[in-house]
């Protein structure tokens, strides 16, 4: 596959799983549209390329760990996951209904695929990093990635852990920063602003890269590229836009986490169905996961 | 009984007969190691030791995702930061993803003695008690703390394990056997029962020998699983006396008098006084003195059942 087929398969994941996102949020009545729509390119570029994994054997010793730390983001990893085939696209519809393996925010006891249970912000680095410490006693060459909010650097357990990764030389662990600049009293640098984000994690010893959250290219560049010291952690500082690809939730906190009206839903899968098609797919098309 | 050691003595100690054992244990620290014993540990086994620094909230993470990957976790600091300050990370992550993580908090109660309040837990049991998957055990001595380290090794899923600062009598021989869920009858009588657990046992035996010369015999039992309580055999001794006296160095509120209560209500409601510190803070001093300061000694225990039979007549 050339560079360019790559990326374009991956823009087309990322397209038919913002179309998800959006059905699966406005079935349920309630959800995380924005945050998970910002991260939507990260995550397809993580699944769809840069993870070492295998849907038919979601417990495979060696596979790359993902953990979402900014867990109200699942409908995007319930829409990974589908796409990939660790479960069934028909378990969309059943987000945060009664009885669901889709829980409102990831739950590791009932659906296949997430490694642990996030939701409660700020936990997701330190648990990313005792598994990559215990992958590294275990002479595991598997990579753990985790993907955390710019709102939720704000908890201060997120700084305990980014001072613990480069303190043990974890090189195995890959942060990354969906960096949308919205949380959901407004804008980050408003409700509590942190200054230099890039600088901070460079002053916590970690390798800093910055590209832009959806483009596609940047981040295989950002998230394959060996660190220059394999005992140093890398942190990918993601700049992306809150609510990307529907019109009307692009950069407005107001959707943070609220499902959209039946109207409003109309017009955003419109929106993300035309891309589906420029991307070469349709709504229709879904790939079907294995029966789970 | 004349030998005294603290029950935190077996935390490090067991760690590392367990790891020679072959067990994949780990153990994580909020630079704390020296006092918890796990330094020992770590001296032994040093690539399985991780000190994370002062930061109990991380130090809870990291246990998590080194549960996750199938060791199993053993994490703790003095009782008030390990489950005060990180009680999110104990709930969200650990329980709620029912992980190997092994809370063993090893400064619990008023014998930590001369800090004072703020490093005297005494709501630790009430805030492990009510969380979905935890186990919590107080064992009452050095044998007890050690087969209890050795049964939450062995049983997957979360526990909490309360131990002590302070050198307390070893009760227990080498042939004792922790049997989780299971209260031991130490002591068999017929006019009250005197439940009690961690150090409180020592002092409930004492209470018992007092009452004895005044011709009442007291039954004692152990209570070293807090949850899941053994209902069954407490309910049977509290049908047999009809009178019950919880005994903790722990809040009235929400330990095991809370629990003792609560079966009892449901099940065999009889005249019951709780024993233990009565929705105050502590403060500073040596551990025997704020034993008889907060009314947690034998005699305390022996005059709480005495009024408590004038109640049951």
């Amino acid at each position: 596959m050339t560079d360019a087929a790559r990326i374009a398969a991956i823009e087309a994941k990322a397209a038919r799983m913002r179309y998800d996102i959006v059905e699966m949020i406005a079935e349920a009545g309630s959800g995380h549209p924005g945050g998970s729509l910002s991260a939507a390119d990260i995550v397809a570029t993580l699944y769809f390329h840069v993870l070492r994994h295998d849907p038919t054997r979601p417990d495979w010793p060696e596979r790359d760990r993902f953990v979402l730390s900014k867990g109200h983001a699942a409908p995007v990893l319930y829409a990974a996951l589908a796409e990939a085939g660790y479960l069934g696209r028909d378990h969309l519809k059943t987000l945060r209904k009664l009885g669901s393996i889709l829980q409102g925010h990831p739950d590791s006891g009932k659906c296949p695929g997430v490694e642990v249970s996030t939701g409660s912000l700020g936990q997701g680095l330190a648990i990313a990093n005792g598994m990559a410490l215990a992958l590294r006693l275990d002479e595991n060459p598997a990579r753990v990635f985790c993907l955390l909010g710019d709102g939720e650097l704000q908890e201060g357990e997120v700084w305990e852990a980014a001072m613990f990764a480069p303190h043990y030389g974890l090189g195995n662990v890959t942060a990354i920063v969906d960096y949308n600049g919205l949380q959901i009293d407004g804008a980050c640098t408003e409700v509590m602003c942190l200054g230099g984000v890039a600088e901070k994690w460079a002053a916590f010893g970690w390798e800093v890269r910055e590209t832009s959250g959806h483009d596609v290219e940047g981040l295989l560049d950002a998230l394959t590229e060996p660190p220059a010291d394999p005992a140093v952690p890398v942190v990918v500082v993601a700049y992306t836009i809150k609510g990307k690809g529907v019109s009307f939730m692009e950069g407005d906190a107001g959707w943070h986490g609220k499902a959209p009206s039946a109207e409003q839903t109309a017009t955003a899968l419109a929106e993300l169905g035309a891309a589906l098609e420029a991307a070469g797919s349709t709504p229709a098309s879904a790939t079907e996961g294995g029966a789970r | 009984m004349s030998e005294k050691r603290a029950t935190r003595e077996a935390y490090g100690a067991t760690l590392i007969e367990l790891a020679n054992e072959g067990l994949p244990v780990v153990a994580v620290d909020a630079d704390l190691s020296g006092s918890t014993t796990t330094a020992k540990f770590a001296s032994a086994y040093p690539d399985r030791h991780f000190n994370v620094g002062i930061a109990e909230q991380n130090m809870i993470g990291t246990a998590a995702g080194l549960a996750v990957e199938g060791k199993i976790a053993f994490t703790g600091s003095f009782a008030v930061f390990a489950t005060g300050r990180a009680y999110d990370q104990i709930r969200n992550t650990v329980c709620y993803s029912g992980l190997d993580v092994k809370v063993v908090p090893t400064h619990a109660g008023i014998t930590v003695g001369p800090d004072g309040g703020s490093h005297q837990m005494l709501e630790d049991i009430a805030l492990m008690r009510v969380l979905p998957g935890m186990r919590v055990l107080v064992p009452a001595d050095y044998v007890a703390a050690r087969e209890a380290i050795r049964v939450a090794a062995a049983t997957p899923g979360p526990f909490y394990i309360r131990l002590g600062r302070a050198a307390v009598p070893v009760i227990y021989d080498d042939d004792y056997t922790f049997e989780l869920g299971r209260a031991r009858l130490l002591r068999t009588g017929v006019h009250v029962t005197l439940v009690a657990c961690g150090v409180m046992v020592e002092q409930a035996l004492a209470a018992a020998e007092q009452l004895e010369l005044e011709g009442i015999h007291a039954e004692v039992l152990d209570v070293a699983t807090i949850k899941p309580l053994d209902a069954a055999t407490i309910t049977a001794s509290a049908l047999k006396t009809g009178a019950v006296v919880t005994c903790e160095e722990h809040s009235v509120i929400g330990g095991l008098g809370s629990a003792v209560a609560e079966a009892l209500g449901e099940l065999a409601p009889v005249p019951l006084v709780r024993v233990g510190v009565r929705d105050v803070f502590g403060t500073s001093g040596e551990p025997a003195e704020l034993m008889a300061h907060f009314g947690l000694t034998g005699a305390d225990i022996a005059a709480a059942a005495r009024e408590l039979l004038v109640r049951k007549r």
